[in-house]
């Protein structure tokens, strides 16, 4: 199965591609966005019947650092 | 005394480090060896460099793939056993990644390639590498970094605890945003751990070790210069 995660920088954190991307598009005629975060998306391919649990460890350990990134799983069957 | 220099696939400084201690520092009793990144050991090097590059492609994040090599088990062996680390530009990210150090490395606040000689104020409590160096003394180095502004939550208490080591200030010695190349919070551009044995810094040490190259003259050798003095027992002020 496909499970997927999302890293995004914790609030709070400077992102400065985000800025530049938020000035591109007021520049170009997208005046109304207030703010952009840019972030990560990940697939893994799991065997069925892994764990919320087990992706959560993957992520704590290496897909995302948590002292300046929060993520999300979603896709997975079982807590 | 030994100097075990780590070589990550994408390392691209570690011939600097090694000439840094091995050639320039031989006369005062350093010698060195590249420690392969699938090592296990250490070799009995009495002091390790984590060098500068780009480690595994940096791809994930800076450092994220090289903190859980296998010679990264051996290297938080011997930081808990208080032995000294120097962790430089990619090695910082490293050692942060790996929890040697807290903290986290990202993308510069400029968004630009940074590739300049900066001033870099010593303080924070001694540490093997600053020890022998008076606080308070403005050292000159390259950076060259894309991702090096330091963020941590709480720089105050690092403050507090004297685990800022190095600082980017002006040429007259003050912190202003001007001097500051990245975006670091509070301009700090090295740390050390709780225990003082680990330190890393965005800036090169080992580029500034000889007056031949660039203007940072030898500025970087005092950090060679007082390991190698914390080792001989003898904490006489260096590059006085």
């Amino acid at each position: 199965m496909i499970v997927k995660v999302y890293v995004t920088l914790k609030k709070g954190v400077l992102d400065p591609q985000g800025q530049a991307v938020q000035k591109t598009l007021a520049r170009t005629g997208f005046e109304e966005v207030a703010d952009v975060r840019i972030g990560k998306y990940i697939e893994l391919d799991v065997p069925d019947g892994t764990t919320t649990a087990r992706v959560e460890d993957m992520c704590r350990y290496l897909l995302a650092n948590t002292v300046i990134e929060d993520f999300r799983v979603e896709g997975v069957g079982r807590p | 005394m030994k100097f075990g220099v780590v070589r990550f696939p994408g390392s691209n400084c570690d011939d600097d480090a090694l000439h840094a201690v091995a050639d320039v520092l031989a006369p005062e009793g350093a010698t060195g060896q590249i420690l392969w990144h699938k090592e296990h050991e250490l070799d009995g090097c009495d002091v390790i460099i984590l060098p500068g590059g780009f480690s595994y492609g940096d791809y994930l994040r800076a450092g994220a793939m090289a903190a859980h090599s296998p010679i990264m088990g051996a290297v938080r062996a011997f930081a808990e056993r208080g032995g000294p680390v120097l962790a430089i530009c990619n090695g910082f990210q490293i050692a942060c990644e790996a929890g040697l150090l807290e903290g986290a490395l990202t993308r510069n606040a400029s968004l630009h390639f940074e590739c300049r000689d900066v001033n870099l104020r010593v303080e924070g409590r001694p540490t093997p590498f600053t020890g022998a160096i008076p606080a308070g003394r403005i050292l000159r180095m390259s950076i060259a970094h894309a991702e090096g502004r330091y963020v941590h939550h709480d720089p105050e208490r690092l403050e507090k605890e004297g685990l800022v080591v190095f600082r980017y200030v002006t040429a007259d010695g003050a912190a202003a945003p001007a001097a500051n190349p990245n975006g670091s919070v509070a301009n700090i551009a090295g740390v050390t751990n709780a225990r003082g044995n680990v330190v890393g810094l965005m800036p090169h040490p080992e580029r500034a070790v000889e007056h031949l190259l660039g203007e940072g003259g030898e500025d970087g050798r005092r950090l060679f210069e007082s390991v190698l003095a914390a080792a001989r027992g003898t904490p006489a002020r260096v590059g006085a």
